[in-house]
């Protein structure tokens, strides 16, 4: 076990390195002289060339690239050009906003999906099942903001029982919560019932039921418990795909998370934000693939590596 | 030849295949609707031609906020322009942009991920490791920083969404790439001298292609779904250009006073990603007997 966990760990530097390389990389892909752009149109040269000296610009890129690696480890992930502080405190006060919307997300969309997977493979080809997926497969194909704009309509503009944006009440995390499961449980469920179908395929479960074990046991016991490895894995993408999906959602709802702090600065162009903030949300995604590999050494005894 | 050549998929085959999707109500469904709207992206700007409302630019500020009427199918905008037209002329961008955006990823993952699983090693190695370090970022995330700091623009927008589909498509390649490799046929290529670029593009690529089919209809509906959250943010196709996320992001600032202006570009963006999710569902379905 222990050996596993080392091995996960090593093997993910690789990674880490390769996502710190892009964060820095995508700063270098800025069309023209990424000062002058910066700076933008009314800027004047001592201007440009201040920005440049700090920006560490005016260095070869080998340079560069190791003195942001260096910054890296020390936890320094540069300056932002709007508000003047560091990059890792703006990040710092967005993080567990979003971190919020996806934690509770998953809470109300792993179980309704699992279930409504579940339910749509057991009565397979069924009326049920017809049903359970078309609603699965409405849920993924719903554009997010789309969904965020119609609960508001409904609930705030016409209804007036929630809040149509910011983050002030408990009542505030209804429609930003409710839009982004709808999407994430459309998507579980069809991966659970694909899992599933996969797994009460197999002679186990046959046997199972041959033995004459309740069809609840059979079904949770030795079809779902066959089925979790699968079903972990699409967990963790779903967790992934939040964190990145939450941005169009924070921004329909004004929330203050990372997805906002994004978009914000994009259109401000401030670039070490937008760099510190992919490279941030990325290194959460690592660490949460290897949390998912671990997951599974615990549910599936034959994992080892 | 003699049973020893590969199954260059057989005279039938193809028609088995359509068989089985053809079989599946959803799937019909799903070509039903993406027709409807390929149609109109061909047809409808040459079918409204007629009247002058029928250019998507037209204004007519009397005229704006308009509700449904038979004039006006849909009502109208804040700048007087018709609705329905703006939405048909609207499909040939967003149709163009997944298809291109899928082209484009195809392009760049399967020379990758056929290689990748062919010829393995370190050249394996170090596309797998391409493929991890780009999946480690959201896709959305990923392509709005590229369009952050590319700028807009369609070909940009092409370009980021498919830098965030590729890596799906290598790996996906890849693996069924290593399993067909082992098959019977393509030993017996390479006992009989063929050479090895000839049996990866004429005994290995055709038998490894049916996952890439399926995911392609999968991808097209994301790269849809990014190209018009960008639109919506702004960052997409700009106005006036009639592009469904665009135009649900210009009506945002109208969402307590004409909420219809809401409901039909978002309509129309949940019929064509629902219908390639269907058409995805229905190929996988068709092209993997196993399930039925």
């Amino acid at each position: 076990m222990y050996r596993y966990v080392l091995n996960r760990l090593l093997l993910s530097i690789p990674t880490v390195l390769g996502v710190a390389t892009v964060s820095f990389l995508l700063m270098r892909l800025i069309p023209g002289d990424p000062a002058r752009v910066i700076a933008g149109v009314d800027a004047t040269v001592e201007d440009i060339d201040r920005i440049r000296r700090q920006l560490g610009l005016d260095q070869p890129v080998l340079q560069q690239y190791l003195q942001f690696i260096g910054r890296l480890f020390v936890g320094d992930l540069g300056t932002s050009a709007r508000s003047g502080g560091p990059v890792t405190a703006a990040i710092a006060d967005a993080a567990p906003r979003t971190l919020q919307l996806a934690v509770l997300t998953l809470l109300v969309s792993v179980p309704l999906g699992c279930a409504l997977g579940i339910f749509a493979a057991v009565r397979r080809g069924r009326l049920a099942d017809v049903l359970a997926s078309i609603l699965a497969v409405i849920g993924v194909s719903m554009p997010v903001y789309w969904i965020g704009l119609l609960l508001v309509i409904v609930f705030a503009v016409n209804l007036q029982i929630l809040p149509a944006a910011g983050d002030r009440s408990f009542f505030s995390f209804v429609l930003p919560v409710v839009t982004l499961s709808l999407y994430s449980i459309g998507f579980i469920a069809r991966q659970t019932r694909s899992a599933m179908l996969e797994v009460l395929r197999q002679d186990y479960v046959r046997t199972a039921r041959a033995k004459g074990a309740g069809t609840l046991r059979v079904l949770m016991a030795h079809a779902f418990r066959n089925a979790l490895i699968p079903i972990i894995t699409i967990v963790g993408i779903q967790f992934g795909n939040l964190l990145g999906g939450a941005i169009l959602t924070e921004v329909v709802f004004a929330w203050p998370g990372l997805g906002r702090l994004l978009v914000e600065s994009i259109t401000a162009r401030d670039f070490a934000v937008v760099q510190g903030a992919v490279f941030v949300i990325a290194i959460a995604l690592v660490a949460l693939n290897l949390l998912t590999d671990l997951a599974y050494a615990a549910v599936d005894p034959r994992v080892t590596l | 030849m003699s049973g020893l050549s590969a199954p260059t998929p057989a005279p039938g085959a193809a028609a088995q295949v359509w068989r089985r999707f053809a079989a599946q109500p959803n799937a019909i469904v799903g070509m039903a609707v993406l027709g409807l709207i390929l149609a109109a992206a061909l047809l409808g700007p040459l079918v409204l031609a007629a009247s002058p409302s029928s250019d998507f630019e037209y204004q007519n500020f009397i005229d704006s906020f308009a509700p449904s009427t038979s004039e006006h199918w849909l009502g109208t905008d804040n700048f007087g322009r018709d609705m329905a037209v703006r939405l048909i002329h609207g499909a040939r961008y967003t149709l163009s942009i997944g298809f291109a955006a899928v082209i484009a990823g195809l392009a760049l993952g399967v020379p990758l991920g056929l290689l990748s699983g062919y010829i393995g090693g370190w050249f394996d190695l170090i596309v797998q490791r391409i493929v991890d370090i780009v999946l480690a970022f959201p896709s959305f995330l990923l392509a709005l920083a590229l369009i952050g700091v590319l700028g807009t623009g369609m070909v940009n927008i092409v370009v980021a969404v498919a830098l965030t589909s590729f890596p799906r498509f290598a790996r996906l390649l890849r693996a069924s790439v290593l399993a067909v490799r082992e098959m019977p046929y393509v030993e017996a290529a390479r006992a009989m001298g063929t050479p090895r670029w000839r049996i990866v593009l004429r005994d290995v690529l055709p038998n490894a292609t049916a996952p890439i089919i399926v995911q392609s209809s999968l991808e097209m509906a994301t790269a849809i779904l990014t190209a018009s959250g960008l639109g919506f943010l702004g960052l997409g196709i700009q106005q006036p250009t009639p592009e469904w996320g665009a135009m649900l992001g210009e009506a945002r600032q109208y969402l307590f006073t004409y909420p219809h202006l809401l409901t039909y570009p978002g309509l129309c963006i949940m019929a064509v990603v629902l219908a390639l999710n269907l058409i995805g569902d229905g190929l996988r379905d068709a092209l993997d007997p196993r399930l039925k």
